[in-house]
């Protein structure tokens, strides 16, 4: 387009957007959040047609397209499948100031990963295979946050 | 079944920071658009507009531009998604017969929103949202998975960024036209490892348009210099969760590839050129990977064995790429008509010598969850 701005002064308003929500978490996840929050334990479901488990709990297989209601405990801890160190800062996002780890974990006992923070190692220690444990906070919300991290274990 | 054709196709040039709204972008390109097909607003039946109600930071985005795309007294709908399902509604549209020749018009302004916010909403706030992931830290995730499992190096990824940038030097089009090395590459701010600055698409601005015809109006309409063919079309999603797929699988994109070669009656020999999603370096390898152009874990090799660069059997993303402009949504619109353009031999300094059969790819999703993939020609 012409150079429209040597002819007039451009005008520029800033905004925001501020809408309020409330999001219920449904009847898997909210089992799920409230065996974190108050046993301190992961629990995962189970495909009763393909055997699939899946943590985070799903509401359906998404493979079968069936169904839930078999709950597994998990012990917990996995293995770093993939891994960043999170360099750049981006404003009201960072759970914790960079550098930071976010990982894939596939999760002992489960067929699928968890994303995650890793925590209490330098993050250029980090490497793909590395075992992990959960650290949990101790006064828990029922958040994902009431897992502060995974921590690498021997 | 009746063919659909593109008969004319515009774009604006692709730039950090525009200074004109969404809806004159919109108005530039539809105009551009109809001028190519050498027809009226009149001769347009319908528009499918691309935009989301959060890049626009307004809801039922359509509606914004709805004069300036040719809507007015018309039908208009919305796809919320890469350019290349737009299209697909486009012809979708018109192969139901309710709907005649069709314009379909993308726009993006990511200067003057927040990329990193944005692309966090994308997340299930019920789980992985909260943790602040984002467009580059997830895809800095699939990187290093894909590295894992190809025994790729960050020094391969580099070397696409390197051809895209220097193919933009040829796309008037582009907003990075760069001549850069792999030293800097590596060199550029690290921002989520593996990735890099210059691993990453950048913010832009822009918009595209195309507009559709049945092969019957087509014929009316056009000359037949303008007219290229959507002759193969396939689209397939993955899971939605990051730890529910190996980011490193590329079955969706193979399911859709072989959709779209099936229905266009072509294989991978009939392939002139391909416009390919490199929102970041490392996906052009992954993808080539899934639309079969490499095995499975040599996409990395064969960048180093400059297979793909624009003087070899098969160019990839002559255009720049999105590594060169990313206008989200626009971006595989834009890929569409870099086919386009090619096919016609429109393609100016970046032309591949008698191309008539093209690849266009657009993803959607985090990680390319979704893929949509078109085969074009004459
Ligand atoms: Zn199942």
């Amino acid at each position: 387009m012409a150079d429209w701005k040597s002819e007039v002064e451009e005008v520029v308003f800033p905004g925001k957007i501020c809408v309020p929500y409330s999001w219920t978490v449904g009847s898997t996840l909210s089992r799920w959040y409230v065996q974190l929050r108050d046993d301190g334990e992961i629990w995962a479901n189970r495909c009763p047609s393909c055997g699939t488990v899946y943590v985070p709990p799903k509401i359906k297989c998404i493979k079968c397209y069936k169904d839930m209601n078999d709950w597994v405990k998990l012990p917990g801890t996995g293995t770093i499948e993939t891994f960043t160190v999170v360099n750049k800062e981006r404003p009201g996002l960072d759970p914790k100031k960079p550098p930071f780890v976010y990982a894939v974990i596939k999760m002992d006992g489960a067929d699928t990963g968890m994303v995650h923070l890793i925590g209490g190692v330098e993050p250029e220690k980090v490497k793909v295979g590395m075992r992990v444990a959960p650290v949990l906070e101790k006064e828990r919300d029922g958040h994902i946050t009431d897992i502060k991290h995974f921590k690498p274990i021997a | 079944m009746e063919r659909v054709a593109v008969i004319g196709v515009g774009q604006t040039k692709y730039e950090t920071d525009k200074r004109e709204t969404f809806h004159e972008l919109v108005w530039e390109v539809a105009n551009k658009a109809l001028n190519d097909a050498g027809i009226t607003v009149r001769e347009i039946d319908n528009v499918v507009t691309i935009s989301s109600d959060f890049w626009d930071g307004r809801t039922i985005s359509t509606m914004a531009v709805s004069d300036t795309s040719g809507g007015y007294d018309k039908d208009i709908t919305t796809v919320e998604g890469d350019g290349t399902f737009g299209v697909l509604y486009g012809m979708m549209r018109i192969l139901s017969g309710s709907f005649g020749t069709t314009m379909v018009v993308a726009h993006h302004k990511g200067s003057e929103s927040n990329m990193a916010g944005i692309t966090n909403t994308s997340f299930d706030p019920l789980v992985e949202r909260k943790l602040g992931l984002d467009a580059i830290t997830s895809s800095a995730l699939q990187a290093r998975r894909y590295m894992t499992v190809s025994g790729g190096t960050e020094e391969q990824f580099a070397l696409v960024s390197v051809k895209n940038h220097g193919n933009a030097m040829r796309n008037p089009f582009a907003q990075l036209p760069m001549d850069i090395t792999v030293e800097d590459v590596m060199a550029s701010e690290m921002l989520a490892s593996p990735l890099k600055k210059l691993d990453c698409s950048p913010v832009s601005d822009g918009a595209a348009a195309v507009v559709l015809a049945a092969e019957r109006s087509a014929k009316k309409m056009t000359t037949n210099k303008k007219r290229v063919w959507l002759n193969g079309v396939g689209h397939c999603t993955d899971a939605y969760r990051l730890g529910d797929r190996d980011l490193a699988d590329t079955r969706a994109l193979k399911k859709a590839a072989k959709k779209a070669y099936d229905m266009a009656g072509v294989t991978l020999d009939d392939i002139d050129v391909a416009e390919v999603y490199d929102a970041f370096s490392y996906m052009e390898p992954l993808w080539l990977e899934g639309l079969g152009f490499c095995e499975d874990g040599q996409g990395p090799e064969q960048i180093e064995r400059g297979n793909f660069t624009l003087d070899s059997e098969l160019p990839v993303n002559p255009s720049g790429g999105r590594l060169s402009a990313n206008p989200v949504q626009v971006a595989g619109l834009a890929g569409v008509i870099e086919c386009v353009l090619q096919c016609r031999g429109e393609a100016g300094r970046r032309q591949v010598r008698g191309a008539e059969v093209a690849l266009a790819h657009g993803i959607n999703g985090m990680c390319g969850q979704s893929h949509c993939v078109w085969i074009l020609g004459k």
